[in-house]
């Protein structure tokens, strides 16, 4: 969407130009999905549809709350249900999910596509649709799953974090819907002030491994839950335990790059250092005339 | 040829025109495919139309390419078996590439460079089929899961990298060995170029009648 200046971007996908940084000391926000004090009335779902001018077709029924059942290029949030039960007890947990702002996004790092990806310096991963191509690099390069690519158009869509919103000094309109506030929106020093204060009464309440998750593996995230069960974030739909950029992406994008250049620039090297060095390889006379001989034997 | 009695027949034009195609998609490919592969190679994309058009045509090119290959894969097989004179070749190698061959065992259609080429074309285009395929979004994103497309990327991009490498060798052999070009541009190659590097073949073909 690129609603911020160019001065707040922090990195740009598949680009070799050195990021702008002159401008200093911005804040690093995020947003803090408490899930213990979700109803799951899916009121965020609709204010991102609504905010966004978005439309998600509609769809059919699958058997569980989840609607739609999954992210889709329109829908960029979706609250997960997941029914937990532990002995007697059944728990239900609600998650809103969507993509987790990684401050180390693998998106970020896939996509080929100069500019197609930034991120700013207050921590926000926005996709600039504009630049996308569409080959779904981004998909593999994410660690939750958050990426689709449009049928209709081939591009990638994803949340925003109400970037349009953020840059005039609002919260995301997720955040703004939400009736029980289990959506808070600051800067990241804040929500984790705020986080630890909510885990020590889900404490007191016997949620003994209620934690924050902004896992390290991606470099902390600028979406950020507090689980009742801190413990097992698998539990939460699928929520990755430990979620880093996978090594086969990691190396794809890696070290795989500068040395395939380097090879393929040694050989263009190689070559020609080896014809002015050694000459071309040339058809003696002699060669001719034995080649005329054999022929001629036969008469040719 | 009859406006050059003195040539020695070499490939129909058939196979010129299958192996024109498959050089040239080739070429389409690891050029579309480079532009993704680094950001400082993205402006070859403009060769293609854009990004999106890149993105969009690579893939058909492959198609065209595994198609032409496949041709050049059946005329070829059996010439490029391998045997102990092959070997031989490769012990020797450091003695070929100084243009310094006496001695060495005669050589039939292929010599063990080029049949190395197009095994190592054969391996690579197929994998690299089989993976673009996985990589395909548009049209088999269901099929796979997101870690099966992970690896693909990695052996596509591997692949090509390989490819390329071989490319560069096989070109470059035909700019080095003068006379060879010749043999796909035209269809035939000089007696004396049939000597010196292909000779059990040359003898084969006098032998015709
Ligand atoms: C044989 C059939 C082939 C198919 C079906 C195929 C398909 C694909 C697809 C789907 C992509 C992802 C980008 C896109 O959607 O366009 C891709 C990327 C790529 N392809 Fe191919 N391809 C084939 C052959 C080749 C060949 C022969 C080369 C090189 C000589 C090549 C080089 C590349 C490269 C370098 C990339 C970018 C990889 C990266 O971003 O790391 N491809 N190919
Ligand atoms: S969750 Fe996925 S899409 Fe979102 S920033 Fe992280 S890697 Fe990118
Ligand atoms: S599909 Fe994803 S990786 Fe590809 S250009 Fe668009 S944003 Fe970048």
């Amino acid at each position: 969407m690129a609603t911020l200046q160019s001065l707040d971007i922090r990195r740009r996908s598949a680009s070799t130009e050195a990021p702008p940084q002159v401008r200093q000391g911005s804040l690093e926000v995020a947003k803090l999905i408490d899930v213990s004090k979700c109803i799951g009335c899916k009121a965020c779902q609709a204010a991102c549809l609504a905010w966004n001018d978005l439309v998600e077709p509609v769809g059919t029924f699958e058997g569980s709350y989840d609607n739609p059942p999954d992210l889709t290029p329109t829908s960029w949030t979706v609250m997960k249900f997941t029914e937990y039960e532990k002995g007697d007890d059944l728990e239900w947990l609600i998650r809103k999910d969507g993509c987790m702002h990684c401050d180390d996004p693998g998106c970020l790092k896939a996509c080929p596509a100069p500019g197609a990806i930034v991120q700013y310096t207050n921590g926000i991963v926005d996709f600039v649709s504009e630049n996308c191509i569409g080959c779904g690099y981004c998909v593999k390069g994410c660690p939750f799953n958050v990426p689709r690519i449009s049928k209709v158009d081939r591009k990638a869509y994803k949340c925003t974090l109400c970037v349009d919103r953020v840059a005039v000094g609002q919260a995301p309109a997720c955040a703004k819907a939400c009736p029980t506030q289990a959506i808070y929106f600051g800067s990241k020093d804040d929500m984790i002030d705020h986080a630890e204060k909510r885990i020590i009464d889900l404490k007191s309440r016997g949620f003994a491994k209620a934690g924050l998750y902004d896992p390290p593996g991606v470099g902390g995230t600028h979406v950020m839950y507090v689980l009742h069960h801190a413990d097992q974030p698998s539990l939460y739909a699928g929520l990755p335990d430990d979620p880093r950029i996978s090594p086969m992406v990691g190396f794809w994008k890696g070290v795989m790059k500068p040395i395939s250049l380097a090879a393929i620039a040694f050989a263009g090297v190689f070559g020609f250092l080896h014809y002015v060095t050694k000459g071309p390889n040339e058809v003696s006379e002699s060669d001719q005339r034995k080649g005329d001989d054999l022929a001629g034997r036969k008469g040719t | 040829m009859s406006e050059d009695r003195k040539a020695v027949a070499r490939y129909t034009t058939a196979a010129r025109i299958n192996h024109w195609i498959t050089a040239g998609s080739l070429i389409l490919l690891a050029l579309s495919g480079m532009a993704l592969f680094h950001p400082s190679l993205f402006f070859l994309t403009n060769l293609f139309g854009g990004g999106q058009a890149t993105r969009a045509i690579h893939p058909w090119i492959g198609v065209v390419l595994a198609i032409s290959f496949l041709g050049l894969f059946f005329r070829f097989v059996t010439l490029n078996f391998w045997n102990r004179d092959d070997t031989i070749w490769m012990k020797n190698l450091g003695k070929v590439i100084n243009d310094k061959e006496e001695g060495m065992p005669e050589v039939g259609k292929y010599n063990a460079g080029q049949k190395l080429v197009f095994w190592g074309q054969s391996i690579l285009i197929l994998l690299l089929f089989g993976s673009g395929i996985v990589l395909w979004d548009v049209y088999f994103e269901d099929y796979t899961t997101v870690d099966q497309k992970r690896l693909s990327a990695v052996i596509h991009a591997l692949c090509a990298i390989g490819a390329i490498l071989i490319w560069i060798v096989h070109v470059y052999a035909a700019i080095w060995v003068k006379g060879t070009l010749r043999a796909m541009t035209r269809g035939s190659v000089t007696r004396g170029w049939s000597w010196k590097h292909h000779r059990k073949w040359f003898r084969q073909e006098v032998e015709k009648p």
